[in-house]
């Protein structure tokens, strides 16, 4: 049986949604996607460079009607910017499924939580099905659950520090008290670490820097979908517990 | 002539409505956005809104991002 997940009615087979910020060039960014097995991207929304009309967009590399484009609000640091970006991007891509990020400062990237589940009600009500990153905390989680979230994002560490998942009990927790899907949402620095966000039960994992900034960002992606796989797959299987001591493998009797 | 506030740069443009305004810059109405004063312009409606002078407008689109 194919091991699905869904989220706000839409279902997929692949765990890993993958960012599009920091490649080299839109081809390296697709071959990317592409080994990644993504199913989900984010998407940032920008002014278009009225200037030079005629520039290559990401539309032209990666097809929305294969990949779904999910629309971040990435940059936005107060309730307001990220409820008119992401009114924006339903115009422009006709898509209610969003990524809700509100910052709070620019040195930890922090989500500002009073923000957040501000927008996260306006958006609800608007009809959005918003994901929202947050903090790695359950009473939050729930709250916004409560607000409308259609999925919950924690940080596993600062976005972009590639520190892997510092926080494995909060995370626990509130994979434990969610009843909407929980995806790690930055953190990850490589394979292992996307392995330990689902191997806590996470639904997914949410990642950019990790790939875009590995030497080669196509292997690192292929790593990073082998990586999302197995550590579900362990995630089911149930691990053993933990001795504090050894345990022989090999039978005692007939010892010679 | 009118004056209008384009992506945050003051642009003299011709009169017209807002979908004229997207083809004259070149741009692909099926792959931008449109708001104008604050409130989003639908697609559907971007030849019935007319330019007035002084209006706010953004173009956006998609871009690479990350979380």
């Amino acid at each position: 049986m194919t091991d699905t997940w869904s989220v706000a009615g839409r279902t997929f087979t692949s765990r890993l949604i993958v960012g599009t910020g920091k490649y080299k060039d839109f081809e390296q960014n697709a071959a990317a996607v592409e080994a990644s097995g993504a199913e989900i991207v984010t998407v940032a929304v920008r002014r278009v460079n009225v200037s030079d009309p005629t520039a290559p967009m990401l539309t032209d590399f990666i097809d929305p009607k294969k990949i779904t484009y999910l629309p971040n609000t990435a940059g936005c640091f107060n309730a307001d910017d990220a409820i008119r970006t992401l009114r924006l991007a339903r115009e422009a891509g006709g898509w209610d499924l969003v990524k809700l990020e509100v910052l709070g400062e620019a040195k930890t990237l922090y989500p500002n939580m009073r923000e957040t589940l501000e927008a996260t009600e306006v958006l609800a009500k608007e009809g959005f099905l918003p994901m929202v990153y947050c903090v790695d905390d359950p009473i939050a989680a729930k709250q916004l659950e409560d607000a409308g979230a259609v999925a919950v994002m924690p940080l596993g560490a600062p976005i972009g520090s590639g520190l892997g998942i510092q926080n494995r009990v909060t995370i626990r927790l509130i994979v434990e008290g969610a009843s909407v899907p929980v995806l790690v949402d930055a953190g990850v620095g490589t394979a292992s670490d996307a392995a330990v966000a689902m191997e806590l039960g996470c639904d997914g994992v949410l990642m950019n820097t990790a790939i875009a900034e590995a030497k080669d960002p196509v292997r690192m992606a292929r790593a990073m979908r082998q990586a999302v796989e197995a550590g579900r797959d362990a995630y089911l299987a149930g691990r053993m517990g933990q001795r504090r001591y050894a345990d022989p493998s090999s039978p005692l009797a007939g010892l010679i | 002539m009118i004056s209008v506030i384009l992506n945050g740069e003051q642009r003299q443009v011709r009169e017209g409505s807002v979908a004229d305004l997207v083809a004259a810059l070149g741009l692909d109405v099926k792959k931008v956005a449109v708001e104008r004063n604050r409130e989003i312009v639908p697609r559907s409606t971007l030849k019935d809104v007319a330019l007035a002078e002084g209006d706010a407008l953004e173009i956006v689109h998609f871009v690479g991002g990350g979380c």
